[in-house]
C-alpha cells in the first residue's frame, strides 16, 4: 500500500472518530458481565407489618435451615406501613411514585420518548384491608429524551394477601403532548422494518457511560420494555431502574412490529440486586411498545464468563 | 486500457484497522474491499501511558489539537509546552489506534511509557506523584492491605500542627460507583490546586486536616474493570458457600445483625460473618480511633443524588437530626447552585431505607457530629455507568456540598 494511501487512510479513521460516528451496527468493545447463572434468584418477600412505633431496631430471626439454604435473602422492610399524608420526599412516596412511571412507560414508551420520576410533589397511602393498600400521588414526570416535564395525578394499589400480583395504576396522564416524535419513530420503523441487516448490539450504555450514537434509541426501546418487568416486578419494598442493555438483537418484522429479544440488566435499589432479564419488545409507532417472553435469568455467583476476544 | 486510479473510504470505528484493496478491472471500474481486522486484542481493555516527543511547531500543533478532542478523554499527565519537554498523555483502550493514527501521520515520535496500565493503578501513580508535586501539603499513608493485598492509601491534606481536628472524605466504598473514585481523584487535585487561592478552604486547612481514601474498596475496584462492571461488594470468599464478598458499608458496628442488612453471603447486603470483619473496613476503624480528632466524616456513594446523615438502622432520629438537617439543607442548595442538579436529603432511614451496619451510623456514634453519606448523579438513568461528560460537573457541584459541610466543621467546633 502506498505511504500516500496509507496517509488517506489514517486521516479518514481520525476523522471518523471525530465525527463519532460509527455504523449503527457496530460491535464494541465487550465488557465482561456476570455471566449466566444457575440459581433462582427469589423475589422480595413481603413487609412484616408492626403495629407500633417501637424501636425498629429488631433482629429478623433466621430460623429454619430451609430459610438458611436460599442462596439470596432480600431484608426484610420492617417498618410500620405508614397511612395519611406521606413526605413525598421520603422513599415510600417515591417508591409508589416510580411504579407510575413504570406504568407510563408501558403505555407511552418508544424509541423516543422515556419516562423518569422527577419529582413527588403529594402522596397519600391508605390501608384496604384484604385488597392491599392505595397510594394516592401528584409527580411530575420528564422525558429523558427530551427533557419536557409534566405534571399528572396517579393512583397506585399494591394488592394485599399472598399471591400478591403487580401494582396497578391509573392515571390522569393523557399522553405526549408533543407529537414531533412521531417523524423519528416513523423514521427509524421505516428503516429497520425494509434493513436486510437485523440489528444488533450489546453494552448499552458501555462501562463508560457510552452508546453510539444509532444505538441510542435501542437503549431507549430497551428501557421502555424493561418498565413491563419492573412494574410487574415492583412492590411498596422495591425501586427499579434498567443499570444496561447486555444484548439485543432485532428478529425478523411479524404483523408489522420490530421486534428485538432484549437480554437487560435491572438495579433493585432495595436490596442492590442486578437482576438479569430476557424478554422480546415489539414495536411499532402505531402500536407503541409490547414486551413478551419475560424471563428471569437465575444468578451464578462462581463462574467465570468466557473471555470475549 | 488506461490507468485506474482508486479511492476507497474505509470507516472502521477504532477498535478495528482498516485493511485496504483495490483491484482494476476492465473499463477502469475500480472494486474496493474494506475488511475490518481486529489488531491488539489487549488494546480493549488496557491503557496505556505515551510520551510524545514533538519536534517543531506543526508537530506541538497537532499535539494540540489532539488535546482539544475530548471524546478521546485523554489524561494529560504533562501538557503540550515546547518542543525540549515531552508529553506524557494516559490514553484509554478506546482511543488508543486512533490516537497512534494520529501522531503516526504526522510523524511524531513517541514512546509507550506505561504499556498495561490498569485504572486503579493510574489513581495510585496520580497520588504519588500529587505527594511527590506537593510535598508541603500532601502526604501518603498506607492505613491497611485489601483482603487481596493491595494497599489502601489514604492522602493526608495538612498545612501543620499536630493532631489537628480533621475531616475524613471516602469514595469507591462500592467498586461499580465509578463516579466517585473519579470525583475523589478530582478533589485531592482540586484540594492542591486551590489551597491559597480559595478564602475558605485555604481557612479551613489552616485549622483542619483533610483525609481523603479514594479507592476504599482497591479489590472491588480491580473486579469492576477485568470481570464484573456491576461489582458492590469486597473479594473475600466466604466459607462454605461459592458466593464471594462482603457489602462494606453493613459491617460497621452499628446496628449490626439488625433489619436492613442479609445474612446470606450471596446478597449484594451481605453484613459478612462479624461487625468489622472486612479489612478495608477495619483499616478505617483503626485509623479513625487512633486519631482521636476527627470531626467530620464524609462517605461518598452513587446514585440517586441524596445527601444522609445518621441514622440507618434505626428510626430514632439522631441527636443533631435538627443542626444536621439544616446544613445539609444549605449544602444541597450550594451544590444545586452550580448546574441545577436537584438533590433530596434526610436521615437515612427515611430516604432511601433502612440499613444497618452502615459507616456513618458508626461515625456518628463515635462522636463524629458531622456524619454525611453522599449518593451522588444521577437518578437512574444511566445509573451506575454515568458517562464521563458528567464525571467533572458531578466532581465540582459536589464539591460545593462538601465545601459547606467542611467550613460549617471548622467554625462550629465541639
Amino acid at each position: 500500500m502506498s505511504p500516500a494511501l496509507m496517509r488517506v487512510l489514517r486521516v479518514v479513521v481520525l476523522l471518523s472518530a471525530v465525527r463519532g460516528a460509527p455504523l449503527a451496527t457496530v460491535t464494541l468493545p465487550p465488557v465482561i458481565l456476570e455471566p449466566v447463572p444457575l440459581e433462582p434468584v427469589p423475589v422480595p418477600s413481603e413487609p412484616v407489618r408492626v403495629d407500633s412505633g417501637a424501636d425498629q431496631n429488631i433482629s429478623i430471626p433466621i430460623n429454619t435451615e430451609q430459610q438458611q439454604q436460599q442462596q439470596q435473602q432480600v431484608s426484610l422492610d420492617v417498618d410500620v406501613m405508614l397511612t395519611g399524608e406521606l413526605n413525598p420526599n421520603h422513599y415510600p412516596a417515591r417508591r409508589a411514585a416510580q411504579v407510575v412511571l413504570h406504568h407510563l412507560n408501558t403505555r407511552y414508551g418508544s424509541p423516543y420518548w422515556w419516562g423518569a420520576l422527577r419529582q413527588v410533589h403529594k402522596a397519600t397511602a391508605e390501608a384496604l384491608g384484604d385488597s392491599g393498600r392505595k397510594y394516592s400521588l401528584e409527580v411530575t414526570l420528564q422525558d429523558q429524551i427530551s427533557g419536557t416535564k409534566e405534571t399528572c395525578t396517579a393512583e397506585v394499589v399494591f394488592p394485599g394477601g399472598p399471591a400478591g400480583g403487580p401494582p396497578q395504576v391509573t392515571t390522569s396522564y393523557e399522553g405526549k403532548s408533543e407529537i414531533n416524535t412521531q417523524a423519528q419513530e416513523e423514521a427509524l420503523y421505516n428503516q429497520y422494518n425494509t434493513s436486510q441487516n437485523l440489528l444488533s448490539g450489546h453494552n448499552l450504555p458501555d462501562s463508560y457511560g457510552h452508546v453510539a450514537p444509532g444505538m441510542e434509541p435501542f437503549w431507549h426501546l430497551g428501557g421502555v420494555a424493561s418498565s413491563f418487568v419492573m412494574l410487574k416486578e415492583s412492590s411498596e419494598n422495591t425501586l427499579y431502574n434498567m443499570a444496561q442493555v447486555v444484548s439485543v438483537t432485532q428478529l425478523a418484522t411479524e404483523n408489522n412490529q420490530l421486534r428485538f429479544n432484549y437480554d437487560v440488566l435491572l438495579h433493585e435499589m432495595v436490596s442492590q440486586e442486578i437482576i438479569h432479564w430476557k424478554l422480546l419488545a415489539s414495536w411499532s409507532p402505531q402500536e407503541g411498545v409490547k414486551a413478551s417472553q419475560m424471563e428471569l435469568l437465575p444468578k451464578c455467583h462462581h463462574c467465570e464468563p468466557p473471555q470475549e476476544h | 486500457m488506461g490507468v485506474c486510479v482508486c479511492v476507497c473510504v474505509c470507516v472502521c470505528v477504532c477498535v478495528c484497522v482498516c485493511v485496504l484493496m483495490c483491484v482494476c478491472v476492465n473499463g477502469c471500474v475500480c472494486v474496493c474491499v474494506c475488511a475490518c481486522v481486529r489488531a491488539c486484542v489487549r488494546v480493549f481493555t488496557r491503557h496505556q501511558v505515551l510520551r510524545i516527543s514533538a519536534k517543531d511547531e506543526l508537530q506541538l500543533s497537532a499535539l494540540r489539537d489532539l488535546e482539544a478532542l475530548d471524546h478521546l478523554q485523554l489524561d494529560i499527565w504533562i501538557g503540550v509546552r515546547d518542543v525540549s519537554t515531552p508529553v506524557d498523555i494516559r490514553v484509554p483502550a478506546f482511543s488508543l489506534s486512533t490516537v497512534k493514527s494520529h501522531l503516526d501521520y504526522y510523524e511524531i515520535q513517541y514512546s509507550i511509557m506505561i504499556r498495561d496500565l490498569q485504572v486503579h493503578d493510574s489513581i495510585y501513580n496520580f497520588q504519588d506523584m500529587l505527594v511527590s508535586e506537593n510535598p508541603n501539603l500532601v502526604s501518603k499513608i498506607v492505613i491497611g492491605r485489601s483482603y487481596e493485598g493491595r494497599p489502601i492509601n489514604v492522602l493526608k491534606f495538612s498545612t501543620g500542627g499536630t493532631s489537628r481536628p480533621a475531616i475524613w472524605l471516602d469514595t469507591g466504598i462500592h467498586s461499580r460507583e465509578w463516579v466517585t473514585q473519579a470525583s475523589g481523584t478530582w478533589f485531592a487535585k482540586n484540594i492542591v490546586d486551590t489551597y491559597g487561592k480559595d478564602q475558605v478552604l485555604t481557612a479551613i486547612l489552616d485549622k483542619m486536616d483533610i483525609f481523603l481514601e479514594i479507592v476504599t474498596n482497591p479489590d472491588g475496584f480491580a473486579y469492576t474493570h477485568s470481570k464484573n462492571r456491576m461489582w458492590r461488594k469486597t473479594r473475600k470468599p466466604n466459607p462454605g458457600s461459592s458466593c464471594v464478598g462482603v457489602d462494606p458499608n453493613r459491617n460497621w458496628d452499628a446496628g449490626f445483625g439488625g433489619a436492613g442488612a442479609s445474612s446470606s453471603p450471596c446478597s449484594e447486603t451481605y453484613r459478612g460473618p462479624s461487625a468489622n470483619s472486612e479489612s478495608e473496613v477495619k483499616a478505617i476503624v483503626d485509623f479513625v480511633k487512633s486519631h482521636g480528632n476527627m470531626k467530620a466524616f464524609v462517605s461518598i456513594h452513587a446514585y440517586s443524588q441524596m445527601l444522609l446523615f445518621p441514622y440507618g438502622f434505626t428510626k430514632s432520629p439522631a441527636r443533631d437530626h435538627g443542626e444536621l438537617n439544616e446544613l445539609a439543607k444549605k449544602a444541597i442548595t450550594n451544590l444545586a447552585s452550580l448546574y441545577g442538579t436537584r438533590y433530596r436529603y434526610g436521615s437515612i432511614i427515611n430516604t432511601i431505607y433502612q440499613a444497618s451496619g452502615g459507616t456513618i451510623d458508626w461515625t456518628y456514634d463515635q462522636g463524629i457530629k458531622y456524619s454525611y453519606t453522599f449518593e451522588l448523579r444521577d437518578t437512574g438513568r444511566y445509573g451506575f455507568i454515568l458517562p464521563a461528560n458528567q464525571i467533572l460537573p458531578t466532581a465540582k457541584e459536589t464539591w460545593l456540598a462538601l465545601m459547606t459541610i467542611m467550613d460549617h466543621s471548622s467554625r462550629n467546633s465541639y
